[in-house]
């Protein structure tokens, strides 16, 4: 079954900004879902539309099979939202504001409570319960939001940059989390975000959106292997007094004892070390220079703007 | 520091609470039941947290009007149709207590939510508009019967008049409440900035309200003002309060009633559309 089935979406605000320009697109039911896209790419609005918070001009969305313009509640009951922005009372201390959203919900206090205290103490945020949620740092407002998207424990739980502007021991926290729910819940997620390792650790499939439209999207595994090329930068032992001409490998030096190395695809990176032994270098350490998806990403980003001009 | 693992993480009863999401199908009933209750209690809590700004500073301009209009200027005054003039004065100040209070506590509160966005809780949980409309509009009427009634308990220390008749008395103020709730609501709805959410109540309901018979009956005026008078809604509102009160109007009664079912209907409409189409609300 799928979690999320859009089809034919668009988006258009007054009569010139077309923010969306006809999307088309699925989520299984327990995927963990990558909806990439520079900004302004459209990606905010699609979820806006999932979550009626956005009015779409064409197209349906239908959650778990729920149309949302048919059976608008059932879909927004299955639905949790971590918005990109700030969205709570600021002036609500963190129990309550978790409460109330388990009322809007339906649930009662009782099994709310309950919920409220297991969810706080899992973001680690029990301790500011009773602390009005504009005193809480960036990193405590951001888990406030998820505790409070996961209270009524939907099965489908969208990250709208989730992890925005936390550190990176609780960004890597985050990640374990949203991993244990995916997996031991079942839970459906769909990220979005802009640390592209975040998603390439994470997501099983993947969805680029860039100008309104879909440019790819497919099985993250899949799409890597489709890269071209993969850049890599070596730490080397001797001091390459020249660039060393290592074709089919493109070698770049960055500084005495940095060199960038693209390996094309179907090219081993047994193939580059020999190479680079019989000219004498040796390699001390060696690191992507971008991840994998970041690559891809802009790459394709970039071939699309290029189609533009 | 790290989020913690389950095994870190106990309810206070012992029980672990990881429980698969819920399947079972959705019982709208229950749900827009407790979301009404959530909201409902979200509301007084809101201004009861803030009563040094919501209860106090009502309660204490009700009680000058009565010093200075009932007491001190109005031991002066001679009577006003058949009654004191501070008995006269006191049921169109608590109605004026009761609209502005109702009005003020449903704009400033929804306005915050939508400029906080935290709208966006109850726009992407499952409950129903009319949930929503109704739960804010309860709000604004506990709100806008609280401060009345503070205002009815104070003024006895200035008049020692009792309701002829409580059940219309009680009625009228229900009603009133109600349809400034949902003004409130309607001009939040709209409302873009702070200045927005103070322009109706300065420049429309406080002068509206002044000039409704609160502290004058309109068989003073010329012929044609009292004609003009009858196309200010507030007059039916203080009168008709004033009849439960002291069994005296300018107003039949059953006008009052007509004008304030009729002014609920159409704002209940307009609000319900508004927020159908989320108007001020939604992208």
């Amino acid at each position: 079954m799928n979690a999320l089935s859009i089809t034919g979406l668009v988006k258009t605000y007054g009569d010139s900004v077309h923010a969306l320009k006809g999307i088309d697109l699925d989520v299984l039911e327990g995927d963990f879902f990558a909806l990439l896209g520079p900004n302004g790419a459209g990606k905010s609005t699609i979820i806006g539309i999932i979550c009626s918070l956005v009015n779409k001009s064409a197209g349906s969305v239908q959650v778990f099979g729920h149309d949302i313009d048919v059976e608008t509640e059932a879909a927004k009951a299955s639905i949790g939202l971590v918005p990109q922005e700030f969205n709570f009372n600021v002036f609500e201390p963190v129990l309550p504001t978790l409460l109330n959203v388990a009322g809007y919900n339906g649930i009662n206090r009782q099994v709310a409570l309950k919920r409220a205290e297991y969810y706080l103490k899992k973001l680690d945020l029990w301790e500011k319960r009773r602390t009005p949620a504009r005193q809480l740092s960036g990193g405590m407002k951001r888990r406030l939001m998820i505790a409070r998207a996961l209270i009524h424990e939907p099965r489908l739980l969208i990250l709208d940059e989730p992890t925005a502007g936390v550190d990176l021991e609780i960004r890597r926290s985050m990640w374990d989390f949203f991993s244990e729910l995916n997996k031991q819940h079942g839970t459906t997620i769909i990220l979005t975000t802009h640390y592209l390792e975040e998603a390439e650790a994470m997501c099983r499939n993947v969805a680029i959106i860039d100008g309104g439209k879909i440019v790819e999207q497919g099985d993250v595994a899949q799409l890597l292997s489709r890269s071209m090329q993969e850049t890599f930068v070596l730490d080397t032992r001797a001091n390459p007094e020249q660039v060393p001409q290592l074709s089919p490998f493109v070698v770049r030096l960055l500084d005495q004892n940095r060199l960038e190395v693209d390996v094309p695809k179907g090219h081993t990176l047994n193939d580059m070390f020999h190479r680079l032994s019989d000219t004498g270098i040796e390699v001390t350490s060696l690191r992507n220079k971008t991840n994998r998806l970041e690559e891809f990403f802009m790459r394709l980003v970039n071939s699309q703007s290029e189609k533009l001009q | 520091m790290s989020l913690n693992t389950d095994s870190q993480v106990q309810a206070t009863d012992g029980n672990d609470l990881p429980e698969a999401p819920a399947r079972q199908k959705l019982d709208l009933l229950s749900v827009n039941r407790i979301a009404f209750h959530t909201i409902v209690r979200k509301e007084i809590r809101r201004f009861a947290r803030i009563w040094v700004q919501t209860i106090v500073p009502p309660s204490i301009n009700a009680v000058l009007y009565m010093l200075i209009f009932g007491s001190l200027i109005g031991s002066r005054i001679s009577d006003m149709g058949g009654f004191r003039y501070i008995d006269f004065i006191v049921p169109g100040i608590i109605m004026m207590a009761v609209i502005i209070n109702s009005y003020a506590n449903v704009v400033s509160s929804f306005f915050s939510s939508k400029m906080q966005n935290y709208i966006e809780e109850l726009l992407v949980s499952p409950v129903s508009n009319i949930t929503i409309l109704v739960g804010y509009v309860m709000g604004g009427m506990a709100r806008g019967l609280m401060v009345g009634s503070l205002v009815a308990m104070v003024s006895l220390l200035f008049s020692d008049i009792r309701p002829v008749y409580p059940l219309i008395t009680i009625v009228v103020a229900i009603l009133t409440s109600m349809m400034f709730s949902l003004g409130g609501l309607i001009n939040a709805v709209f409302a873009k900035s702070f200045d927005d959410i103070s322009i109706v109540p300065n420049f429309i309901l406080t002068p509206l309200t002044y000039l409704g018979g609160v502290f004058y009956s309109i068989s003073m005026l010329p012929p044609l003002w009292q004609s003009v008078s009858l196309f200010n809604p507030m007059l039916y509102m203080v009168n008709g309060f004033r009849y439960g009160i002291l069994g005296a109007s300018d107003i039949p009664i059953w006008t009052s009633f007509i004008v304030i079912l009729t002014f609920i209907l159409i704002m209940g409409t307009v609000a319900m559309v508004l927020l159908n189409r989320g108007v001020g609300i939604k992208h």
